[in-house]
């Protein structure tokens, strides 16, 4: 049901057009609904606009981000359900210089899935079906908008599971996930989407559908184009299908939470992990204090008991999975054995699951910190790499440089250990501006200056454009525009995400070094 | 431990090792029984059996002299023994019977645990003045394994605990229990059997170095004939069906069509 309003009317188009657009954009007219209405059934139109007129409701959380910190004006969502209708919106808005944002569960932390000004959102969520799946090479086929979760509940009769997995599951969607190229909890063990994606289906921004959905494990055929649209955040086309290579489900897997007396122990116990735990290693990730005594105090699993708790500096839970119960567990429990009876021990204590609800208890303590955090306040979010080495320095530092900031709540780490990715939270009552101009470019100029990367793997979007200098050298950001200008001519995919249009071919002012689309510093 | 005037007391937490109960159950396609080749792990009740054991002899201290699992089971059951131990209890015993066995019945579980629990006091000299057990095992939802012991024994009991509260010298307990829309407060001379509800507690984690000790605890083990029991059940299991499946639903484009399709499935407006 949809209640009639006006609700359009208050949005004045054409003059809100954002500073950060290319030129040859325009907005959306009732003439372009007229015609998406022409092949799109009503259910897969959402829009403000007469003759649709839904209400300001039905389209707000298309135009909001996870974290609350962005805020689109999009009018309109459509809702293809297959490639060839999403191929038809995209020729249409190519030819007319509309914008495009695709998205999908809107899980993103940077403020890439929604829009900057009033560009179309492309939602992927009627697109949820299962291709295809080889249960003997363990090849996954699926539609863009298939959400991670349910990939995972389809694989596992078939004893598979995804090669990816984040807190975000339930919501994010494998196409989301292959245009941010996530990384997650099983990089550690199943590398990344670049290795374990066979093929894409993208739907380009001409409107002409890129079919590169091999079920190949090898092909060396010249250029490896879908290795482009991994990682490129929507602005070189539309993903509408992926094919994934899935492993299949470890028969035997366990987890620990360690509690360690001081950061410093976290690089030789990773060391000994390694050594010790061989291949049934599969996940070794890392956090602070902080970050667990905010996941505890907001429900994210069961705590510790306060004597297992007490003295810890933080916290690192390792995950084994392997082919035969008792091999693993003989080994853990080696390592275990090391690790408590050492002269100079590494950790205080630990405790291992016992059952398969206690598994997913430890995970929970480790995967709801993001949404702790969300809970507690508003977050600004840092996802870097840098050596493991500094991890706690960084972590430190940044809370030196914001002690007694008015709004502060707090400063955390956490992260994925085993892949030198540090996740640092900076969670304050609201943004403002104050402590915006602390972090940056500070931070990223510390990162800069450790060889680190300013998004190990929540992308650019629309929060990092002005700093992907500090990552990136000038002739790689050239040839990245080189390549965006060639398959998107006319800047409709995602504009004012990863990459700024050139001087000169931006629409009223240039923005100041540092302001992004964030609210507290519009 | 210093030796107090009364007799110290001792516990017995019988376990029983379950599918876990985060498996999605299916049925074998011959309909006998449902497929066992899944993860398993202790009964949750179970779970908070132990729990709550181990919980008495941190408020009561010493007065608590032994805490000591039983799981009567394939050999297998060796693993939630473990995990018991590795929360806390002092000792097992895992009474054994062949995989390719059926599973027994609640009559000859509870029979099988008066023979130890008489074994415990004339062989051991360690009598039992407490049982606490699990209100039903998720697995097949008999919830008749505690009543029937204390029938058995000629004991008291309390059903479906949510609070126990064990005055060690006055060797009784005061437990509040779950019924319907309330709770009711009972007391009771010990010995005496309790069994668990939900709300009783949230069972820890077992630690690293408990984990480590619970190697060396001892776990006796014993035959149903060592105890002179008979596990064979007394039904016979015909036949294990799925629920129905439900019909796949359908979608509508527009209100209209709804209301069409309410029209032709008979619905009519009030
Ligand atoms: C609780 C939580 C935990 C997270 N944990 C991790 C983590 O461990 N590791 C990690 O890497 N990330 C993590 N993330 C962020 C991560 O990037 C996203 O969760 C996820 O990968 C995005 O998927 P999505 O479908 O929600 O995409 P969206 O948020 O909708 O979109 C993200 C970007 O991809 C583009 N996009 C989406 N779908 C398509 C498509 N079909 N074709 C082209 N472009 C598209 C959008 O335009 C946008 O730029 C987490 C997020 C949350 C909320």
């Amino acid at each position: 049901m949809y209640t009639i309003t006006r609700a359009s009317r208050r949005f004045p188009r054409r003059n809100l057009l954002p500073k950060l657009y290319a030129r040859s954009l325009t907005s959306l007219t009732s003439s372009d609904l007229d015609h998406f209405a022409s092949f799109l059934p009503r259910t897969s139109i959402i829009s403000t606009m007469a003759p649709f007129s839904d209400g300001p409701e039905a389209i707000a959380q298309y135009n909001a981000d996870w974290m609350g910190k962005y805020q689109g004006r999009a009018t309109t969502v459509l809702r293809p359900r297959t490639t060839e209708e999403v191929s038809k919106i995209v020729r249409h808005c190519n030819e007319r210089g509309i914008g495009l944002v695709p998205q999908g569960g809107n899980t993103g932390l940077v403020g890439g899935s929604v829009p900057v000004g009033d560009e179309v959102v492309l939602s992927l969520g009627n697109m949820s079906k299962v291709r295809s799946f080889d249960p003997v090479s363990g090849i996954l086929v699926a539609d863009a908008g298939c959400v991670l979760e349910s990939l995972s509940d389809y694989l596992q009769p078939h004893a598979h599971l995804m090669p990816l997995d984040l807190g975000a599951k339930g919501s994010c969607q494998i196409g989301g996930n292959v245009a941010t190229n996530a990384g997650g909890l099983r990089l550690l063990r199943y590398g990344s989407l670049h290795g374990s994606v066979l093929g894409l289906e993208v739907v380009l921004p001409s409107g002409q559908i890129l079919n590169a959905l091999t079920t190949l494990r090898k092909d060396n055929t010249g250029y490896d184009l879908k290795q482009l649209f991994i990682g490129s955040e929507g602005t070189l086309g539309v993903i509408t299908g992926v094919s994934i290579l899935t492993p299949p489900i470890p028969r035997a897997s366990n987890n620990v939470i360690l509690a360690l007396p001081r950061f410093e122990n976290v690089l030789p116990l990773f060391g000994e992990v390694k050594a010790r735990l061989g291949e049934i290693l599969s996940a070794f990730e890392w956090l602070d204090r902080g970050s667990y005594d905010l996941a505890v105090k907001h429900g994210q699993g069961r705590a510790l008991s306060e004597d297992e708790v007490e003295g810890a500096a933080c916290f690192v839970l390792v995950e084994t999975s392997g082919g035969r119960g008792e091999h693993d567990e003989e080994k853990l429990t080696d390592l275990l054995e090391f690790l408590l009876s050492a002269d100079t021990p590494l950790i205080n204590t630990g405790v291992l699951a016992q059952s398969p609800a206690q598994f997913s208890s430890l995970w929970a303590l480790r995967e709801g910190v993001t949404e702790a955090v969300s809970k507690e306040g508003k977050a600004y979010k840092y996802d870097i790499s840098i050596p493991l080495s500094k991890f706690e320095e960084v972590v430190n530092m940044t809370k030196e440089r914001l002690k007694n900031v008015e709004g502060v709540l707090g400063v955390i780490g956490y992260g994925h250990v085993g892949d030198g990715n540090l996740h640092l939270n900076i969670i304050a009552s609201s943004y403002t501006p104050t402590i915006a101009s602390l972090l940056e470019p500070w931070l990223y100029e510390h990162v800069s200056s450790l060889n680190g990367s300013i998004s190990a793997e929540h992308g650019i979007g629309a929060m990092k454009t002005h700093a992907l200098k500090y990552s990136k050298d000038e002739v790689s950001i050239e040839w990245m525009r080189k390549i965006k200008e060639m398959f998107d001519p006319k800047g409709i995919m995602n504009p004012g995400k990863v990459l700024l249009p050139r001087e000169g071919n931006v629409m009223g002012e240039g923005e100041k070094e540092g302001s992004g689309t964030a609210r507290a510093q519009e | 431990m210093h030796p107090t005037s009364a007799r110290l007391l001792n516990i017995l937490v019988p376990i029983k090792r379950t599918i876990d109960y985060a498996v999605k159950i299916r049925v074998n396609p011959q309909n006998t029984g449902v497929d066992t080749n899944v993860k398993h792990s202790m009964n949750p009740f179970d779970e908070i059996a132990v729990e709550e054991a181990i919980r008495q002899r941190e408020r009561n201290k010493d007065a608590i002299k032994s805490i000591k699992v039983v799981s009567i089971g394939p050999p297998k059951a060796s693993e939630v023994i473990r995990s018991a131990l590795a929360m806390g209890a002092d000792s097992g015993i895992h009474v054994e019977y062949p995989d390719s066995a059926p599973s027994p019945e609640p009559l000859a579980i509870a029979k099988t645990l008066k023979a130890i629990i008489e074994r415990e006091a004339k062989e051991k000299n360690a009598p039992i003045d407490l049982v606490i057990l699990g209100k039903q095992a998720i697995d097949d939802d008999a919830g008749q394994t505690g009543q029937m012991l204390a029938g058995l024994l000629g004991w008291g009991q309390a059903t479906y605990a949510s609070k126990v509260e064990l005055d060690a010298s006055g060797k009784s307990a005061n437990v509040t229990t779950e019924i319907d829309g309330g709770s009711q407060q009972l007391k009771g001379q010990l010995p005496m059997v309790i069994t668990t509800d939900l709300r009783l507690n949230e069972p820890r984690y077992a630690s690293l170095p408990n984990i480590m000790k619970a190697k060396k605890k001892p776990v006796e083990k014993l035959s149903p004939s060592d105890l002179g029991i008979d596990l064979t059940p007394l039904l016979e299991t015909i036949r294990i069906s799925e629920p129905a499946k439900r019909q796949a639903g359908a979608k509508v484009e527009t209100v209209e069509e709804l209301v069409a399709k309410l029209k032709e499935a008979g619905f009519k407006a009030a």
